[in-house]
């Protein structure tokens, strides 16, 4: 097992009266795709958003690269090396898709190599590359995002949904970009796509009811029918 | 060259373009193609209230902030200059000392109600700056030993923008060369620069980030932008402008009062034409700017026209006697911003929305 990146202690986080968060637990290593699962309002949501400091924690800690982020306002945390696609997409549909990636690259310049890179996996961006980002497709939004958070090397990206509403045909081409991306990126990955991730995943936590109840490896879950069944209330043969 | 001047914010629409140019082209010529005093005041207030409205569009267009205390930005600047022109005399240096002295009370009262409330909801910080602007206009009324009260205070300019200065004993087209004269062009050149110092901001990367955080503080904040400090910046920024405007205005009608600099309807008239030119675009306060200064001086005269021509008709005189200039003043807002939501500019540019781009 690579070293921890990411580690959430007994976390808790309330949202007005309601408690969201009751003690999450979660270790992600570095290197890879790290999943998060869970049907709707498990709070996985709500924990990308704790990590971000978007909604602060109440009680317990998140660790992130060995430094203390619990408190830390979301531009530090951002700084400190964590990108965040949140589950709307994110993007800034007045400005350009040009912009919307120049708005991410704090040094105020993007590396060449790194935007072919990125074009590599997402080419509709540099034929939009000048265009409103919110008059492009869901899709083509949802790369926007993506290529957003690595338009620069970043320690850890937080990944809210990418599939979400997203057709078939768009998503193969982002499990082929996810693939690439592993392979030099470290991602917490929130899906309930559980046959998107299953082959990305390295390592997989699913929750329910604020808490995680499952850890382990992916390829163990997804060879594991019965554990799916129990802990996402699906199998995979359903959704093949 | 012309992109370049623009920061690369062309107007990207024909229609657009050749209103921006007519109305440019009628600024620039205005003291040689109008007669009489009040057309030129009527130029001259455009003028000053491009960079006002602009400068307010900088903060509520641009960066979603919603400000009242625009108005006493402005009258900070106008009674700098006043008050030091009348307690110096009639000097460029008592020019400079009252702009820097405005601009540095401008400053420090930007810092401290932003610091202090741009960290609250939107709504309480709208509150706040109202609060404080009414405080300010009550204590420009009351402190009349310092201020010239309710009455204000006249005040001389230097000897150059004086009307009773003659720089030639000739004139060009008809029109002498006189302190007005130059006074107008002081104004006219005066916007024409900030009015391009502020669309380079605009489409700066500071620009940007104000549009991001328009369109969403979370996700700016999740991009690492400390979202509170681009606020301050942007309503310092705006509110210096702002105090230029009002050293602008201050020269040109030699006089500062409460009701000419500080008053609440000056407030709405920028939120008006903010609103008319288009929201978050700085073109759309030229436009917007020249057909509300233009409705408000000539509509009047039209309606005494139409009145006057429709004398046999006693319902249709009646509806357009001269007296009933405001009601129709705000029939018009009514139909533009129905017909217009996003601004005139908006319109004009949805017609030629950004083609494909496609990157070299």
């Amino acid at each position: 097992m690579s070293e921890t990146l990411l580690q959430l202690t007994g976390v808790h986080t309330h949202i007005g009266e309601y408690h969201i968060l009751q003690g999450v637990d979660l270790t992600v290593p570095k290197d890879g795709i790290t999943v998060l699962l869970g049907r709707n309002g498990a709070g996985k949501t709500t924990t990308l958003r704790t990590i971000m400091g978007l909604w602060h924690a109440s009680r317990g800690s998140v660790s992130f690269n060995g430094s203390d982020i619990t408190q830390a306002p979301t531009p530090d945390i951002s700084c400190a090396g964590i990108a965040y696609v949140p589950e709307s997409m994110g993007i800034f549909s007045d400005l350009t898709v040009r912009e919307n990636l120049y708005l991410a690259a704090r040094q105020g310049e993007i590396d060449e190599k790194r935007l072919e890179w990125i074009f590599g996996f997402f080419a509709a961006l540099k034929k939009f590359w000048n265009q409103p980002a919110g008059t492009l497709s869901g899709g083509q939004k949802q790369m926007v995002a993506i290529a957003r958070a690595i338009v620069e090397p970043r320690k850890l990206i937080l990944i809210d949904e990418p599939t979400k509403g997203l057709a078939p045909a768009i998503i193969q081409g982002m499990i082929a970009a996810f693939r690439e991306l592993k392979a030099t990126e470290t991602i917490l990955l929130v899906e309930q796509n559980f046959n998107f991730v299953c082959s990305l995943g390295d390592t997989v936590a699913v929750m329910d009811g604020g808490r995680i109840v499952h850890s382990g490896m992916m390829s163990e879950l997804a060879e594991n029918r019965d554990r799916q069944h129990k802990l996402l209330g699906l199998s995979l043969d359903s959704h093949q | 060259m012309l992109r370049t001047l623009l920061s690369g914010d062309l107007p990207r629409s024909r229609m657009l373009s050749a209103t921006l140019l007519v109305v440019f082209i009628g600024l620039a010529l205005a003291p040689f193609v109008v007669s009489g005093a009040r057309s030129l005041n009527v130029a001259a207030t455009i003028c000053v209230f491009v960079v006002l409205v602009a400068s307010y569009d900088l903060l509520l267009g641009y960066t979603g902030v919603v400000s009242f205390a625009h108005t006493m930005f402005y009258g900070i600047g106008a009674y700098g200059v006043g008050l030091a022109l009348t307690g110096m005399g009639p000097s460029w240096t008592a020019i400079a000392v009252g702009t820097v002295g405005a601009l540095l009370v401008s400053l420090v009262l930007a810092l401290v109600i932003g610091l202090f409330s741009l960290r609250v909801r939107a709504i309480f910080y709208a509150m706040i700056t109202l609060a404080v602007a009414s405080a300010f206009a009550v204590l420009a009324s009351q402190l009349s030993d310092f201020t010239g009260g309710e009455d204000g205070l006249t005040f001389k300019v230097p000897e150059l923008l004086q009307p009773s200065f003659h720089l030639l004993e000739a004139t060009i087209m008809g029109r002498a060369i006189d302190g007005k004269l130059i006074t107008y062009y002081l104004l006219f050149f005066s916007a024409l620069g900030l009015f391009l110092f502020m669309l380079r901001i605009v489409n700066s990367p500071f620009g940007r980030v104000l549009q991001a955080i328009r369109e969403n503080d979370f996700r700016a904040e999740a991009l690492g932008y400390r979202t509170v400090i681009y606020r301050t910046l942007a309503n310092c920024l705006s509110a210096l402008i702002a105090t230029l405007a009002g050293v602008l205005m201050a020269l040109w009608l030699r006089y500062v009062g409460p009701k000419t600099m500080l008053s609440f309807e000056i407030m709405t008239d920028i939120l008006l034409i903010v609103v008319i030119g288009g929201m978050g675009t700085i073109y759309g306060a030229l436009i917007g700017s020249a057909l509300f200064i233009l409705a408000q001086n000539y509509l009047q005269v039209l309606m005494g026209q139409t009145s006057a021509a429709l004398s046999g008709v006693p319902f249709l005189a009646n509806l357009f006697h001269p007296d009933r200039w405001l009601l129709w003043l705000g029939v018009l807002f009514v139909l533009s911003v129905y017909f217009f939501p996003t601004g005139i500019v908006g319109k004009l540019r949805a017609g030629t929305l950004a083609k494909v781009d496609r990157r070299p």
